[in-house]
């Protein structure tokens, strides 16, 4: 394995081979060549705002410390001793002056330099070494904070390519631009291959599928209340049923795909209280406030941006819209686990906040409705490629009817198209074969 | 009311789950009822800060029907439970409600697998009669924090 002619007979126009999703050896090269290679998403700046702030993620399976600087940089140490290899920093996010090795007590500042070395007369002064690895690349994108293991590789900017638009409308959305990490942090596991959670984003023709018993439950609940008579329970109610449009409204909402593999699909909600909220008594006072921010013109352009799941290749999905997003860490070629971060925008009216919370529960949530059933599916994917007697898996919904657009983009025929998982295997490929 | 008599309400509830009777033991809940499972350690927000579950009893009871659901994939079959109470206390006793607290262990076996989980459990109960309704049920599954396999069982 791991010749590179044998990976690109893996991955074919409109199929790709089960070992891609099963193989444990495939598994630990995607480790070395994808997540040691791309762009990941790391967080928000929010969550490291003051000199000291930090906060511990992976990348890939490396575990990390991202942390604010003295001089107000990010910096992205690897969380490993650099004396025998304990973890400096413990789970979680904090504020520190020093990282101070629990072993033997080696200390680091915020940059990762080395500052302190108990029984220090016991070393050779000049082999020492200088501190934490610090993670080559770190790059900030209107707030969110990226990271890549591979000193060389394409800047962030051309990375993301047209996929910042979904960038700009998450941040354009917040009157005066500003967003936070709130709420708590959901963490949920599978298992299953990290890119079927990437692939099933995108989605369309899945929905009417692995959530049909969602869809039924929902349609048969209570009707939600008109604007001023709402019911806690109207988000998850509304949400669910949507996620029961008829095919035609799938067909037709606009699906994107980009050379790096990134997607993202347009909205398929015709619920006015979900996402535009026009229903919504606190929509006029959202309005207003990101009016008088952005001006009249600009907040309507705003405004008029109907996008939902963005994938931001190979380890992260968000919702612009709803202020959801998740990081993926891989843990095996057969298990996953995924963090989900919701946001506050920090001039809105406060109670919008309350429908981020319960759309992250009923949509997000390790006990919801919804995400139960796609991680049940997931497994069962798994187990299906975990098969040696079928080789193939077959991607062809829209397959030759792809439209180049004039931005960069590649569009689907249709909002169904499997154009998402092509792109991203096509570029699975490159970051696999690249020398 | 004496705790042995509250003992044998938590012991019921626990039953009619290890049963399969789902739908008994919605109508358990009072009309107003909130069923919470935190995501946070001391959590006392479950509007600003997500949960793991936080319905109130209209959503409750879509749980229950979707677990009935012939494509509810992560949740047909039903799981076999065991729900296993202890260390009842009863904590508060006002006029219109008790405060019960429990701790839960709950083994779910489904799919060939086997999961454990451990809860510090606070019911506040209204008296029914001879007999309690709930009126809130709080679960802190000592792992809320953790990173979890979906959960689809009923505690």
């Amino acid at each position: 394995m791991a010749a590179n002619e044998q990976l690109a007979m893996l991955v074919q126009a409109d199929r790709v081979h089960r070992s891609v999703y099963a193989d444990p050896a495939i598994f630990e090269l995607e480790m070395e060549r994808v997540f040691g290679r791309a762009w990941l998403v790391l967080g928000h700046e929010s969550q490291a705002r003051r000199p000291g702030d930090y906060f511990t993620t992976r990348m890939g399976r490396e575990p990390v410390v991202v942390v604010r600087k003295d001089n107000g940089e990010i910096a992205v140490l690897v969380n490993r001793c650099a004396h025998r290899g304990a973890t400096v920093c413990a789970e979680g996010r904090g504020n520190a002056e020093r990282f101070v090795c629990p072993y033997h007590g080696w200390s680091y500042d915020r940059a990762g330099m080395l500052q302190a070395v108990p029984f220090a007369g016991g070393y050779e002064k000049d082999k020492l070494p200088k501190g934490l690895k610090s993670v080559p690349r770190v790059s900030v994108y209107r707030g969110f904070i990226f990271a890549s293991l591979s000193p060389h590789g394409e800047d962030l900017e051309a990375f993301l390519g047209p996929a910042r638009a979904s960038f700009d409308d998450f941040v354009d959305r917040a009157p005066g631009g500003e967003l936070e990490v709130a709420g708590g942090v959901f963490k949920h596991a599978y298992d299953g291959n990290w890119k079927l959670m990437l692939e099933n984003h995108l989605d369309g023709a899945h929905p009417a599928w692995v959530h049909a018993s969602s869809v039924a439950v929902a349609r048969g609940a209570p009707e939600p209340g008109r604007p001023g008579e709402e019911h806690y329970y109207d988000i998850a109610v509304r949400q669910m049923r949507q996620n029961g449009a008829p095919d035609a409204v799938w067909d037709a909402i606009g699906m994107w795909t980009t050379p790096y593999g990134h997607g993202y699909m347009g909205d398929y909600h015709d619920d006015s209280r979900l996402v535009a909220g026009l229903g919504n008594p606190l929509f006029e006072d959202y309005r207003r406030r990101l009016v008088a921010a952005a001006g009249e013109k600009e907040a309507e352009r705003i405004l008029r941006v109907t996008l939902w799941n963005t994938i931001i290749y190979p380890n992260c999905s968000f919702m612009s819209q709803f202020r959801q997003l998740r990081i993926i860490h891989p843990v095996a070629v057969d298990r996953s686990v995924v963090h989900t971060y919701s946001f506050r925008m920090k001039d809105a009216p406060a109670r919008m906040f309350r429908d981020t919370v319960a759309f992250a529960n009923v949509v997000n949530g390790t006990g919801s409705w919804v995400l139960t059933d796609d991680l049940e599916v997931y497994e069962r994917i798994q187990r299906g490629l975990s098969s040696g007697a079928v080789d193939w898996v077959y991607l062809g919904r829209g397959h030759g009817r792809d439209v180049d657009e004039p931005d960069g983009t590649r569009r689907g025929a249709t909002g169904t198209s499997e154009i998402f998982v092509r792109a991203q295997l096509a570029a699975w490929l490159r970051y696999m074969s690249a020398k | 009311m004496s705790a042995m008599n509250v003992e044998q309400f938590l012991y019921h509830e626990a039953r009619l789950l290890d049963t399969q009777q789902l739908e008994a033991w919605l109508e358990l809940f009072t009309e107003d009822a909130t069923y919470w499972i935190p995501l946070e350690r001391n959590q006392q927000d479950p509007l600003e800060t997500s949960s793991i579950i936080h319905d109130d009893r209209t959503l409750l009871e879509l749980r229950v029907k979707q677990a009935r659901h012939p494509r509810a994939h992560a949740r047909q079959p039903l799981a076999r439970t065991v729900h296993q109470v202890g260390n009842v206390m009863v904590s508060e006793e006002g006029t219109g409600e008790i405060t019960v607290n429990s701790t839960l262990q709950l083994v779910e076996f489904r799919n060939e697998k086997q999961r454990l989980y451990g809860a510090l459990v606070e019911h506040r109960l209204r008296r029914a009669g001879e007999t309690f309704r709930i009126a809130h049920k709080r679960v802190d599954l000592v792992n809320s924090e953790g990173e979890l396999d979906g959960i689809a069982v009923l505690f």
